[in-house]
Parts: C-alpha cells; sequence; structure tokens
C-alpha cells in the first residue's frame, strides 16, 4: 500500500496541518531545513543510518551517516560564521554533485545564510549575471571551476570570500580565495542554528524567462513542509528506500527532491557524479540496489536508445517506484520502461517557482501513459482562458495551467525583482506559463510553453540571454533564437543570425559561435544548429519575430503575420 | 593516426579544460564518463570534426561510447578514412 492510498480520500481530506504535525512544527515556531535534515533526523534515533552513498569520477565513492552530516553541516556552517558571513547573506555553491555540494547546502541554511545553487557547467558570463543580481558574499566552488570565478571577480566588489573545496596546494591561491577541506576540518559538534521563521528566506534558484535577465526565485524555509509531504505522497519514499535522485542540485530538483525531501524524511540516497551512460547507471542502480528512482524525460529516452537488452544484463529488480520530471513524459517512454523494468515512470509536474510537485501521477493510480496525471492534494490548480485568464468550464480545451497560490513552497519573490513576480498573477492564480487541457477525468495533458522560454534536457534556457551574448560575438548583427525539436532533449537550441558586413557564413564560424556561446553561457545554451540568413522577420516596430521561426521549426502554422514588416 | 589523435587531444585540451584546470589528458582519459565533455557540449566536439576532416558522422554513431576517448574518436574516424 502506497502513503497516499486512494487518491481522490486523500484529495479530499487533505491539508498542510498533517505535514506540519509531522515534522512537529507549529506556526510562530523556528524552522530551519538544514536542522530539519539532519540534528532532527539523529534525535529521531537514525544517526548511525546512512544519508549519503556518493559514487565520482574514476571510482572515487564516500559514505556518510546521518550523523555524520549532521557533524559536517555544522562545521560547514560554524567556518562560514567564522569567515564574518552573516545570516541574510547570499552564499553561492558551484560545484559538482560532490558531497560539499549536498553538505554545503544545508551548511548555510544552519547558519541562516541563502543557498545560491548554480549549475557547475555556466560560464563566466551566466555566473556573473547570476552573482551581480544577488550581490553574492561567497562562493564555495572547486578548483576546477575557480577559473571562471577569476574571469569576473573583478567586476564583484560584494563577493568577499572563494571558498575553494579541494585545493591541494599545487598553485597559489589568490586574493580572497581560501581553502576549506570538509573532511579534513576539525567537526563540530555544537552549532547554534540560526533560529529562521517561516518566511526566512532560505534558496535562491535563478530561472529563465523569455525577456530580461535570469530571475531569482526566492523561497523559504517553509517549504519544507510542502517538499516533505509530496517526497511522502508522489516519490512513495519509505524508511527501507535507497533513493536516486539523478537531478543536479544547481537546479531546483536537486535540492527540493535531492536534498530536502528525502533527508527531512531520513530516507539513505545515493549520487552519482560520473555524467551518463546506460551501462554505468544500471551498473548503480544493481550495485546499491536503488528501489524509488527519480530521473528525467531526456535520461530516459537516452536509455530507451540503448534498448532493453542492456537492462537485462543489469540485476534492476530491486526498482519499487519511478518518478520522471523536467518536461512532458512521452506515453513511448512510459511503456518502455513498463517493458524495461517491470514498471511505469511516474510523470511530475512543477517548476522552480512552485518549489515542489503540483501536478502528478501517484503509486496506485492509473497511469494514462503521456498525461501529467492530477494537481497534488492541498493544491487548486485549473487550466485558463488564454485570453480572460478566466477558469475553461470545458475539458479538453487547451488553456494556461495555473494555481491559487496557498501552498507552502511557493516563492515568495524574485530577488530584486517584486514587479516579474506580480506579473505572473491574474485574477488571484498563479500562471505558470504552460499550457494544456483537463480531460473528463481530471488528469491533465501538457501542449507546450505559452512563451518563448527552451525546455532543453529538462532545462529552461531563456532566448534573451543567448542573443545578447550572441550579440557579443564580433561577427553578429542580429539573431533570434528558438527551441527546435529534438527525439532525446524535447528542444534544443537554434539560433538563426544575421552577418555584420565583412563575414561570411562558414562552417569555422558557425563552430567558433556554437563554442563562444558554450563557453560564455553554458553548454545548455549553446546553439546546436545555426542558421545564417540575410535578415530576421520582425513587426513594424522592430521587434523581432520569434514565433514566426519557431512555427517554421515545429511545422506548424505560422498564424497572424499582419504585423509582419515588409522587406 | 597519431597526428589524428593528437589534433582531437589538443582541441579538447583548448575547448573544454578552463585555462587553470590543469589535469592530464592523454588517448585513454574518459572524456564523456570523466566529466570533461558533457552530452551538450559533445555536438561541438562533433562539428569540430566533421569540419576538420570533411565528413558527415550520422547521429547514431556519434555516441558517448563512441566519444568516450581520443582513441575511441580515431576507431570512429577510420572508418571515415580519416587516419
Amino acid at each position: 500500500m502506497s502513503h497516499i492510498g486512494d487518491y481522490n480520500n486523500r484529495a479530499k481530506n487533505f491539508t498542510w496541518a498533517e505535514a506540519e504535525k509531522e515534522l512537529g512544527y507549529g506556526p510562530g515556531n523556528n524552522i530551519n531545513i538544514g536542522e530539519y535534515c539532519t540534528d532532527r533526523i539523529c534525535r529521531m534515533g537514525k544517526g548511525n543510518k546512512t544519508a549519503l552513498i556518493w559514487e565520482g569520477f574514476g571510482d572515487q565513492s564516500r559514505v556518510y551517516t546521518f550523523n555524520d552530516m549532521r557533524l559536517l553541516t555544522n562545521t560547514i556552517a560554524h567556518y562560514l560564521t567564522t569567515l564574518g558571513l552573516k545570516s541574510g547573506e547570499r552564499i553561492c555553491l558551484f560545484m559538482d554533485k560532490v558531497p560539499e555540494l549536498y553538505f554545503g547546502f544545508l551548511g548555510i541554511l544552519k547558519m541562516g545564510g541563502i543557498a545560491q545553487p548554480l549549475f557547475s557547467a555556466f560560464g563566466p558570463e551566466s555566473l556573473l549575471t547570476r552573482l551581480e543580481d544577488a550581490q553574492t558574499s561567497a562562493i564555495i566552488t572547486q578548483k576546477k571551476h575557480v577559473a571562471k570565478v577569476r574571469n569576473i571577480i573583478n567586476v564583484l566588489p560584494h563577493l568577499r570570500h572563494i571558498i575553494v573545496v579541494d585545493d591541494d596546494g599545487s598553485k597559489p591561491l589568490r586574493e580572497r580565495e581560501v581553502a576549506f577541506h570538509m573532511d579534513k576540518a576539525e567537526r563540530v559538534e555544537n552549532f547554534a542554528v540560526y533560529p529562521s521563521q517561516a518566511e526566512t528566506p532560505s534558496v535562491l534558484h535563478y530561472t529563465s524567462g523569455t525577456t530580461g535577465k535570469p530571475k531569482g526565485a526566492q523561497h523559504v524555509h517553509y517549504s519544507l513542509i510542502a517538499q516533505f509531504m509530496t517526497t511522502r505522497y508522489v516519490l512513495d519514499l519509505r524508511d527501507d528506500d535507497i533513493y536516486w535522485c539523478t537531478a543536479d542540485p544547481g537546479w531546483v530538483t536537486g535540492t527540493s527532491y535531492g536534498i530536502i525531501g528525502p533527508w527531512s524524511s531520513g530516507v539513505t540516497q545515493c549520487v552519482l557524479d560520473s555524467g551518463f551512460r546506460a551501462d554505468a547507471w544500471y551498473k548503480f542502480i544493481e550495485k546499491h540496489k536503488v528501489t524509488m528512482w527519480y530521473s528525467a524525460p531526456t535520461a530516459i529516452r537516452s536509455l530507451m536508445k540503448e534498448g532493453t537488452a542492456l537492462v537485462r544484463k543489469f540485476d534492476t529488480s530491486s526498482l519499487r517506484h519511478l518518478c520522471s520530471v523536467g518536461e512532458p513524459l512521452n506515453a513511448e517512454a512510459v511503456i518502455w520502461s513498463k517493458e524495461a523494468f517491470g514498471k511505469p515512470f511516474y510523470d511530475t509536474y512543477w517548476q522552480t517557482e512552485t518549489g515542489s510537485i503540483m501536478i502528478s501521477n501517484y503509486p496506485g493510480m492509473n497511469v494514462k501513459p503521456g498525461s501529467m496525471g492530477r494537481p497534488f492534494p492541498g493544491i487548486t490548480a485549473t487550466v485558463l482562458d488564454l485570453k480572460t485568464y478566466e477558469p475553461l468550464d470545458r475539458t479538453g480545451v487547451v488553456g494556461l495551467i495555473a494555481f491559487r497560490p496557498n501552498w507552502p513552497s511557493m516563492i515568495r519573490t524574485y530577488w530584486n525583482n517584486e514587479s516579474t513576480y506580480k506579473s505572473k498573477f491574474k485574477n488571484g492564480w498563479y500562471i505558470s506559463g504552460d499550457r494544456a487541457s483537463i480531460d473528463e477525468e481530471g488528469y491533465y495533458w501538457f501542449v507546450g510553453r505559452d512563451d518563448d522560454v527552451i525546455n532543453t534536457g529538462g532545462h529552461l534556457v531563456g532566448p534573451f540571454e543567448i542573443e545578447s551574448a550572441l550579440l557579443e560575438h564580433e561577427a553578429v548583427a542580429e539573431s533570434a533564437v528558438v527551441g527546435k525539436p529534438d527525439p532525446v532533449n524535447m528542444e534544443v537550441v537554434k539560433a538563426f543570425i544575421a552577418l555584420k558586413p565583412g563575414f561570411t557564413a562558414s562552417k569555422d564560424l558557425n563552430l567558433d559561435i556554437m563554442n563562444f556561446v558554450r563557453k560564455r553561457l553554458s553548454p545548455l545554451a549553446m546553439p546546436q544548429e545555426i542558421e545564417f540568413v540575410d535578415s530576421l522577420p520582425k513587426t513594424r516596430s522592430g521587434k523581432i519575430m520569434r514565433r514566426l521561426l519557431r512555427a517554421k521549426e515545429w511545422g506548424e502554422e505560422i498564424g497572424d503575420t499582419s504585423t509582419l514588416e515588409n522587406d | 593516426m597519431s597526428d589524428v589523435k593528437n589534433v582531437v587531444l589538443n582541441y579538447v585540451k583548448k575547448e573544454y579544460l578552463e585555462e587553470d584546470d590543469d589535469r592530464e589528458i592523454t588517448f585513454e582519459t574518459p572524456l564523456i564518463s570523466g566529466g570533461i565533455v558533457d552530452s551538450f557540449s559533445m555536438v561541438s566536439l562533433l562539428v569540430f570534426l566533421e569540419n576538420k576532416y570533411n565528413i558527415k558522422i550520422p547521429p547514431d554513431e556519434a555516441t558517448p561510447e563512441a566519444f568516450d576517448t581520443v582513441n575511441n574518436i580515431a576507431v570512429l574516424l577510420k572508418r571515415y578514412k580519416v587516419e
């Protein structure tokens, strides 16, 4: 029997107070995610239970108990305070999926800092945008990434500390850089955890939009209530589970369900920090007897490409429950997983802004392959008319997915950008920016984005940020960036580029531009395809009509072109 | 063949390692499973090879395994008469 039991009964009787009671939280009490995931679990008698099994590149491995994690997060929190860092300061985590990233996250929260995790593949320009906006005070990173920080340090006067977790002394550190070795540092038994309250800021995740710079989605410690409860009812985690969330904590899934959800539940989790290879992933499941696996459609489709014969070479019978997140899970992938693992992947839907799962398929519920599932108990969801923003009263009609903002993990604002945050609400609904329809049984069916944001491999990439970077290339006069369909990543970045006079389109220029964006922003943002054009379609007011270019890529109707400028 | 391998190796060092990254990379160093070239960046490595040797490698041959080491890439290129 699953934790959620019968979905309809659970939805009828659910209140968030259920989670508060379970976590021993009452209104007005202190609530610190770092403390809840470590000290509290130890007080429950699970100090000797394994918290993290980690494997990295080159056969490295480390194992930590909950008591180790309590002590190490204390140690990190203490160290940060000795540097003079205070509550409310933004502390960036810029690392691969190493244990220091996971424990650093909780250590920052324990000392009252705001954790700002950033994807370690980001280039200097992506990093600069986000550190500048958040006025980040410190960054915790690895030797291999420190050069990217050095590239931008001169324009970040507020960044006081660059903490390198694996410095080996082979090269001298520079100004503002310090070495800190988590496993070698003297462990701190007692640390006075910061007395955060429900609305105390906890995490800042940057997310991309169609226009403007990336926005810092600001979460609070009370988000724990929703992350804990959705972990229980959607991921169905149990005390004896071995859980594997493949997401990187540089993105929200990696923190909400790669740190907070499982560890506040006292569950053992595994982390594999060695990129993607189907055989290595199956071996990891076999070796650690993974029971619950939370992954992403891009990974699942990549596994599909390798076929079921490869799966059969490994013992994956430990798997009890599978979930997916990041982009819509196509019906073929659900059907394939039944064939390969004897059970379907359950699709889940949510966003950086929502902080926790909003619409999902639940264990025990009939899965309709290709459907997003139904709203989480306690979540009021609907689809709104595209023009009036009123809930649609007919099934099967496409509208905007929207939620009544009454759940614990909704962001409280965008950092330094309250006006954009407010613009996300219409008629009292939070507008997700995604389109869907609802069928007669209340299942949601994803249709696509309502804006130009590109979902590639489960990560949102803003076209504006890429177009801005492209303009910095000496050959680019103007550009338009759109998502192009891709069988594995759902979408990949495609750039239409008009060159400056004196430059000629060539294969070498194509590669040069690709690498230019990859190094400045990130591999995700790198155009996988570039089309050189003489000019870009524009409105009479001069705005580039990405919509036309996107429609062409997707083989869709171009729609209204009445505002198109005549050449 | 070693010329081809050296060309690929030097390109990987130049394009995919940070300036201060002093990791030793050889013909046998895992690039994809070693975290030096991720799956998105692999596309730019593919484009480099296609441009450099004037060949077209279809998607089903441009796999993470085929690109995992310089030696593997050399084996792949050999099928296109590049050696």
